[in-house]
């Protein structure tokens, strides 16, 4: 199969890496090979934050070539201009507007809540989600999360 | 043997534990930080050493008793270590000491994009290169089996994206117990007299000639074999041209130094063309053109900044336009509550010369503070101030004070000290710590003054700030929360550039972020806190 190119952005604080690193185990347990790819450091000042996933049956380069992404998630509307040309004609942008946030319980599992949204395009099950976001979030996280990710699965 | 996902960072400390570790060592630097948290977490021993120079030194002391270390760093952490570095290359090291650079091509957090593949061939070190997360872990363990077979110091490249990527990894073996250790004395080879290094020199020199097909075995080729042109490829490099050039073969170049020249030449020899893809300076390519051996000359510009698969595509064009200018994002700051902030007003009011230091708070440069006017390296706040306060006219010298943090004091800034007392500048000076109690910059990392070890239980012992400062004969050490007590802390500054007195101001008010994190280590201090 093709590469599956996604990535997310945002600003530091906001769980960027941590939504990435939901996603690749979720694919890496679906048995895909799995490369992600960010920038540590300095970033998590507050500045812009971005964060590579791909998958496929072989990937060789961990970063997404220039114009490529077949998905694109925003966590923050301050930066879809500083991104927008990481999409590949025809692929997928989502914003924070298209999750419901007055409905989470805890604003900063927005984070969540759009990968969720971004699960309704991926061929993985929801049990597989849920044990993704059970393994690489602290217990006393888990309800928040599991119930934003279904907010941003359901939405319209 | 289980697959895993880890980071490149993740993988080298799994092959430690894989291969026997006795003990990791090191200095916090991105993008290395995160490597002895995990043998800490897979259970090994790990700390953190107050420099790099401290931390190759106590595990050329593991290796000189047959164990195995590794020692971590970022690139210029290397020069920090070069000391013991160029002269453990000579030595003959019965156990293993393998010693991680972390480079930073592209600059995502560092003051220099400096390539330390240089380092290998300066000091004449074995240098091992991986391009993704299973050769970490597969070099870092043939590092440790080459390190113990030919009795030497081995370096490990990484770079920011072998370091922070995450892919599958494949383990190979469960972990060994780390060697049996005890002390055989052979000063001939551990006392470095010039009487010894002189043959120790040469010995060096003979085993890295026979290395070179060691060199040329561990060469891979990972491209099209039908391809109808050549790349030699290095590091991370190597992943974006199978990407960038399906129509290409591609050696890939596993230990560049010493260089696998005779597996270089016999593969571009196939070739019209033979192109060298590797991140930072043109290393190979020097190497193939000294060699003899003909290879497409990369243009200057893709010598900076990181190398990805567009760029790839770009110089395989022979393409030197103008590459496009990302568009900017948002740039770090300093965090919303950060006791730095205050800290900064104060010196921008006060008209201060700032001689400013590595962490977070060389942030302090930016707007609205612009309160940083040098910043060179990890110490140099101290030192260069002290130059400045020589060689200016005495207003201005007034003006200059140092900044630097509680972990960067405890690096190399104490050594500033040290020379402020002995060489007292006219004006006196003032230094100020801003002492957030922790190592803030690269992830909340403890150092010598939080009293607590790397995996954060209390440490053996805990140094005073204040209490080394006095021992150390300034005639003023005062501590205060510049957040807290703002007119006072702003006053006292300017008292103390008024005098003549060397003076330390501790400016203690712990990390918002680091605060957080400290408080689930010390209950018992949280109750006092009530």
């Amino acid at each position: 199969m093709n590469t599956v190119n996604i990535t997310f952005a945002g600003l530091g604080g906001q769980g960027v890496i941590t939504a990435t690193d939901v996603l690749a185990r979720v694919l890496f347990a679906a048995g895909f090979d799995v490369k992600k790819s960010e920038v540590h450091g300095m970033s998590q000042r507050g500045g812009s934050v971005s964060s590579e996933v791909r998958f496929g049956s072989r990937v060789a380069s961990p970063m997404i070539p220039e114009g490529e992404s077949d998905f694109l998630v925003i966590t923050d509307p301050t930066q879809v201009e500083v991104n927008r040309s990481r999409l590949k004609l025809g692929g997928v942008m989502i914003l924070p507007d298209d999750v419901d946030a007055t409905k989470l319980a805890n604003r900063k599992s927005l984070n969540i809540a759009l990968l969720g949204r971004l699960s309704r395009y991926l061929d993985i099950s929801e049990s597989a989600w849920d044990s993704a976001i059970r393994a690489e979030l602290a217990p006393k996280l888990h309800e928040v999360n599991i119930a934003a990710f279904a907010l941003g699965r359901d939405s319209r | 043997m289980e697959k895993l996902f880890l980071s490149g960072n993740e993988a080298v400390a799994l092959a430690a534990m894989d291969a026997g570790l006795t003990l990791g060592v090191g200095y916090p630097g991105t993008p290395s930080s995160e490597i002895l948290d995990r043998v800490a977490k897979l259970g090994g021993r790990a700390e953190w050493a107050p420099n790099e120079k401290c931390a190759l030194e106590v595990a050329a002391g593991v290796a000189f008793a047959g164990g195995n270390a590794l020692v971590t760093m970022k690139h210029v952490g290397l020069n920090v270590a070069a000391d013991p570095l160029f002269t453990l290359a000579y030595i003959t090291i019965p156990g293993g000491l393998v010693v991680i650079t972390a480079d930073d091509p592209g600059m995502a957090s560092s003051q220099n994009e400096q390539d330390n593949r240089r380092y290998a061939k300066a000091a004449g070190v074995m240098m091992l290169e991986p391009a993704d997360c299973q050769q970490a872990y597969d070099l870092a363990l043939k590092a440790f089996e080459l390190g113990r077979e030919h009795n030497m110091i081995v370096l490990l490249r990484m770079t920011t994206r072998v370091c922070h990527s995450k892919s599958v990894v494949q383990r190979r073996g469960e972990p060994k117990p780390a060697p049996a250790t005890g002390y055989t004395r052979d000063p001939q080879t551990r006392v470095m007299i010039p009487a010894f290094a002189r043959k120790a020199h040469r010995r060096l020199r003979a085993k890295l000639h026979e290395l070179e097909q060691t060199a040329n075995s561990m060469c891979e080729e990972i491209g099209n074999p039908e391809g109808g042109f050549g790349i030699i490829a290095s590091g991370v490099g190597a992943m974006h041209a199978v990407e960038a050039a399906p129509m290409a073969a591609i050696l890939q170049i596993k230990m560049c130094h010493p260089a696998p020249i005779e597996a270089m030449r016999r593969f571009a020899a196939r070739f019209e063309k033979c192109f060298v893809v590797e991140e930072g300076d043109p290393v190979l390519e020097e190497i193939c053109k000294a060699a003899g051996i003909k290879v497409v000359q990369r243009p200057e510009i893709y010598r900076f900044g990181e190398l990805n698969v567009s760029r790839v595509r770009r110089m395989l064009a022979g393409d030197t336009t103008p590459e496009p200018a990302p568009v900017p994002g948002k740039p770090p700051e300093l965090c919303p509550g950060c006791p730095h902030r205050k800290s900064f007003e104060a010196l921008r009011d006060l008209g201060c010369i700032v001689s400013g230091d590595i962490g977070c708070y060389t942030l302090g440069v930016l707007p609205p503070f612009s309160a940083i006017d040098s910043c060179v390296c990890m110490g140099a706040s101290v030192t260069v101030a002290l130059g400045l306060r020589h060689a200016l006219p005495e207003p201005e010298a007034r003006k200059v004070v140092s900044v630097i943090g509680d972990s960067t004091f405890w690096h190399t800034g104490i050594n500033g000290v040290v020379e402020m007392v002995y060489n007292r500048p006219k004006t006196g000076h003032v230094l100020l710590i801003l002492d957030n109690s922790i190592t803030a910059m690269t992830g909340m990392q403890e150092h010598p003054g939080t009293g607590r070890r790397l995996d954060h239980t209390p440490a053996a012992g805990t140094l005073s700030l204040e209490a080394v400062l006095r021992g150390m004969g300034l005639d003023n050490v005062d501590v205060i929360d510049s957040t807290a007590q703002y007119e006072e802390y702003k006053a006292l500054v300017a008292k103390r550039l008024a005098s003549d007195d060397l003076s330390a101001i501790i400016v203690r008010r712990p990390c918002i972020i680091g605060m957080v994190k400290t408080k689930a280590y010390e209950p018992i201090h949280e109750e006092e806190h009530k």
